[in-house]
């Protein structure tokens, strides 16, 4: 019943709306074009790559062995988009609905983990929690405790990627909590609807493309990750291909590995589509949204704060204070932590640039997708998640390939960089923009055509600064997963070009925790204010 | 709304960037932006075609130092990409002719003879200063430097007349729960190549089986490894030589470890090299080739006996104090060019589960 009044009220305030939207302005195309290019270029390495492999490459494939990384990696999968799902959907509503004490300072550093490199907090949790780490260690005095329980394989994966992955649910269901309208819930509750009705019925339905979008980013980065679980010891599909580099130097199967994940990639974007509907979730205009009404907590107030208390705990409070201790230790062993300012401004400078043409692509696949819909549009939205399925070594070593053979010119200039970047990150920027541009009614670019503008004009003066909260927070992503890239900098960037990424590298490949944590506090620290920022910003719009 | 269009100028003109350069790369754009960087960047200018393009899959931290006394005492600029060797050995191979670098400077001898078909063959008057088991046949790289393959062991728990005389001795079953390895490392596996040429395929097979059945703790890299033979995780690691060193280094030399090179030799004492070689397609041949010869050299080579606690590949160089001199070692003559076979030993791997 109430879900029928929801649709009927976003039909009637949303209206259907494509008429005169046909044919999308040239520009569109272009851009999106282009975009699509970018994205099948690594494509087309690993087919290019695959096609010289032999028999060798099926009985590679075929091996029970590899059926069981098969396995693992989906079961990785499922558990990080599961787990991160359990964490958002809470965090999320209580930092933006209840009467949560210090809801704003919750909301900003329950996402702040996002901006943490997953080898950071691989090599933390060992640290931490690893035979005789520090948990143990302190442990060990008063209780005597010799063993903890096994944090090698599943568990300590499933925990590392989990902490890293679960921002990409969080945040755009934060955005997405602050984007509704509250009168539907009123409308509900008018009905007789009790608080927890209301919020399966009517709100959770508003909420599915948020968290289907963030669970699609969440499940692909399971399957990219490289730091965490080679780190921690559990074997999937992209620790085989790094092995086929690493210790044979082989190409050609790691390209065929490659495709079987971007089948893999397929699968779940195949999944994540089904679950979108026909749904239009829009209202008529940003103006008339007012504040929802804050659910009084009471006594659930305390397990609340201890939620999200453990959360920020275990994904903020714990890496960064081992990476405090190893700084600790190292300036009391007297090692010198010294730090070239000019590796954070490189890093702050093309994470910019990244997050500035990445969103530019983004705007364009979004607007085709949302208000031109035809198959080639689905597609090319689709096909854009692809590149963040791959490692970066296998995108970092496609545009190597390319760049060095047929655009010689840009090849290990920052033009590249960032061009990899971009095919790196573009469905953050995407997924954001999307669900931002979802909640914006054609109808006011309707009203801008009829009054004579171009379509291009009325993008332009409407839409775009209407979505600007999903541009800014794309933008943002971008910059934030930009800044702690690693594969494609050290291959790809101008030679010498060194930004925080590379020297946490650096440091931790000679073995050195102590010159390893002084970059990585200062790439948290500095990546905290633009979060910070998108979180505030956000806050503040929807409070005006 | 002034924020917005402010935005959206950027966005643009970075799109317009990124867009042109590719297809067909337009110069305007492009030079602008690069050059702001390496302005900020480096102290150097932008580079002339006299430089020296090195990519080092050895660490900065241990060859920047010897890099810039070869730049002070040449005149000759270098500029060095650094990655792990494996991901710049693919690179260079995706390069292929077109590769900018001019030496490639490798950590292990796997990833050096990976390009070995892009590389061109050394003068030999570079080759001649090198030890011959130092270096291979063909003549298409040099070691630089030297590690031995060693167990690591933690002294509380172990005396080294405890270990068995052969690293096949490992395979006992009183070991079991007690070793610990890294067999993604590129090291372990040319150890085990080494175990295929002297052994044979069999008794490898039944090596790396029998250690598998000592249930022995995985570990990511041999700094890991080590730390864990500190804690008493593990008794014994099987690591190259020098980074017990490093960790000594830092944690001081009470640091429970001691290494043992296995009394009747073999391949679990083999000395390994990492190697550097010229690129065919180097745009500066007549430099790489100083590059080589400096890194040979006896001031270089002191260098790596001393800092990174190496051993040196010409004669008459001192080790560290710490380190077993080289001539008490039972190294196995193994020729280099008998180290290429990466594949049969990944193979080998795979087959007995050991990696994915």
């Amino acid at each position: 019943m109430a879900i029928g009044i929801a649709k009927l009220a976003t039909a009637r305030i949303g209206g259907r709306g494509r008429a005169g939207y046909a044919r999308p302005p040239a520009a569109l195309w272009l851009a999106a074009a282009l975009v699509a290019v970018a994205v099948l270029l690594p494509l087309a390495y690993l087919v290019l790559r695959a096609s010289g492999a032999g028999t060798e490459l099926w009985g590679l494939l075929f091996r029970s062995r590899t059926l069981a990384i098969l396995g693992r990696t989906v079961l990785l999968v499922i558990a990080v988009t599961g787990i991160s799902l359990a964490i958002s959907l809470p965090v999320a509503w209580l930092t933006q609905r209840t009467d949560l004490p210090l809801r704003r300072m919750w909301s900003i550093l329950t996402a702040l983990p996002l901006v943490i490199p997953s080898y950071v907090v691989g090599f933390v949790i060992v640290a931490a929690l690893g035979p005789r780490g520090i948990l143990q260690q302190a442990l060990a005095g008063p209780f005597g405790v010799e063993r903890l329980p096994e944090i090698y394989g599943f568990p300590g994966a499933l925990l590392a990627v989990t902490l890293v992955a679960y921002p990409y649910i969080l945040l755009p269901l934060q955005s997405a909590i602050r984007g509704l309208d509250p009168r539907l819930e009123e409308v509900a509750r008018s009905l007789g609807h009790g608080r927890w009705d209301t919020f399966r019925r009517v709100v959770l339905p508003q909420l599915r493309p948020a968290m289907a979008a963030g669970a699609l980013l969440v499940a692909l980065y399971t399957l990219r990750d490289f730091g965490a679980v080679s780190l921690l010891r559990y074997e999937t599909f992209t620790w085989a291909i790094y092995l086929q580099y690493q210790t044979s130097f082989d190409r050609v199967l790691a390209a065929g590995l490659s495709l079987v994940l971007v089948v893999m990639a397929i699968a779940i974007l195949f999944l994540e589509f089904r679950t979108r509907g026909k749904a239009q979730y829009h209202r008529a205009a940003a103006s008339v949204s007012r504040s929802p009404s804050y659910v009084r907590l009471g006594g659930w107030r305390w397990p609340a704060l201890a939620f999200c208390g453990l959360v920020v705990l275990l994904a903020l409070v714990m890496p960064v204070s081992v990476l405090g201790y190893w700084l600790a230790r190292g300036f009391s062993g007297g090692e010198t932590l010294w730090l070239t300012s000019s590796y954070a401004l490189n890093s702050a400078y093309v994470s910019g640039l990244a997050a500035a043409a990445t969103g530019i692509g983004a705007i364009a696949i979004a607007i085709l997708d949302v208000r031109y819909p035809s198959l080639f549009s689905r597609l090319l939205e689709r096909i854009t998640y692809i590149g963040f399925a791959l490692p970066g070594i296998v995108i970092a070593l496609a545009l190597v390939f390319f760049g060095a053979n047929y655009a010689t010119l840009t090849y290990q200039t920052l033009v590249m960089l960032v061009f990899a970047y971009a095919v790196l990150f573009l469905p953050q920027a995407v997924a954001a923009i999307r669900s931002s541009l979802l909640q914006v009614s054609p109808r006011l670019e309707e009203a801008a055509r009829s009054l004579g503008r171009t379509p291009l004009q009325a993008l332009m003066a409407i839409t775009l600064p209407l979505v600007r909260p999903g541009i800014l927070a794309g933008a943002g992503l971008v910059f934030l997963t930009t800044m702690k890239e690693l594969p494609a900098t050290l291959l790809l960037s101008p030679i010498g070009f060194k930004t925080l990424a590379t020297s946490i590298w650096a440091a931790t490949s000679e073995g050195s925790f102590a010159r390893a944590a002084f970059p990585a506090v200062v790439l948290i620290l500095l990546s905290s204010v633009p979060m910070a920022i998108l979180t505030i910003r956000g806050k503040r719009q929807s409070d005006e | 709304m002034i924020l917005t269009t402010i935005v959206l100028i950027v966005l643009t003109l970075a799109t317009l960037a990124v867009g042109c350069a590719r297809p067909a790369p337009s110069p305007t754009p492009a030079p602008t932006v690069t050059a702001t960087v390496t302005a900020t960047v480096t102290a150097t200018p932008a580079p002339k075609p006299q430089t020296l393009t090195v990519y080092s899959g050895r660490a900065e931290g241990l060859v920047k130092p010897i890099i810039d006394q070869f730049i002070k005492s040449t005149g000759i600029n270098v500029q060095v990409r650094y990655a792990g060797t494996s991901e710049l050995a693919a690179t260079i191979l995706e390069e292929g002719k077109n590769s900018p670098a001019d030496v490639f400077f490798a950590q292990d001898p796997g990833g050096i003879g990976a390009v070995e078909a892009l590389l061109a063959r050394l003068p030999d008057s570079i080759l001649s200063q090198v030890e011959p088991g130092f270096r291979p046949d063909n003549g298409k790289w040099v070691g630089i430097s030297g590690r031995a393959r060693v167990l690591a062991y933690n002294t509380q728990k172990l005396k080294e007349a405890d270990l068995p005389d052969d690293i096949f001795g490992l395979t006992d079953v009183k070991w079991k729960g007690r070793l610990g390895w890294a067999p993604t490392n590129a090291s372990f596996q040319a150890m085990v190549t080494a175990m295929r040429k002297l052994w044979g395929q069999d008794k490898t097979r039944q090596w790396l089986a029998g250690i598998k059945a000592n249930n022995p703790k995985d570990y990511a890299n041999n700094t890991a490894q080590v730390n864990a033979a500190g804690a008493g995780e593990i008794d014994v690691a099987m690591p190259n030589h020098y980074y017990l060193y490093g960790i000594m280094q830092e944690k001081g030399e009470s640091f429970p470890v001691r290494n043992y090179h296995p009394r009747a030799g073999g391949p679990g004492a083999v000395i390994l090299v990492a190697g550097a070689g010229i690129l065919d397609t180097a745009k500066n041949k007549e430099a790489a080739q100083k590059f080589l010869e400096f890194m040979l050299s006896p001031v270089a080579q002191q260098y790596f006996a001393g800092q990174t606690f190496e051993y040196p590949v010409i004669k008459g160089i001192k080790t560290h104090r710490l380190l077993t001199p080289l001539a008490d070692i039972k190294s196995p003559g193994i020729s280099m060019t008998d180290m290429a076979d990466l594949k049969g030993t990944l193979n080998l791997l795979r087959e007995t589960g050991i990696v994915p």
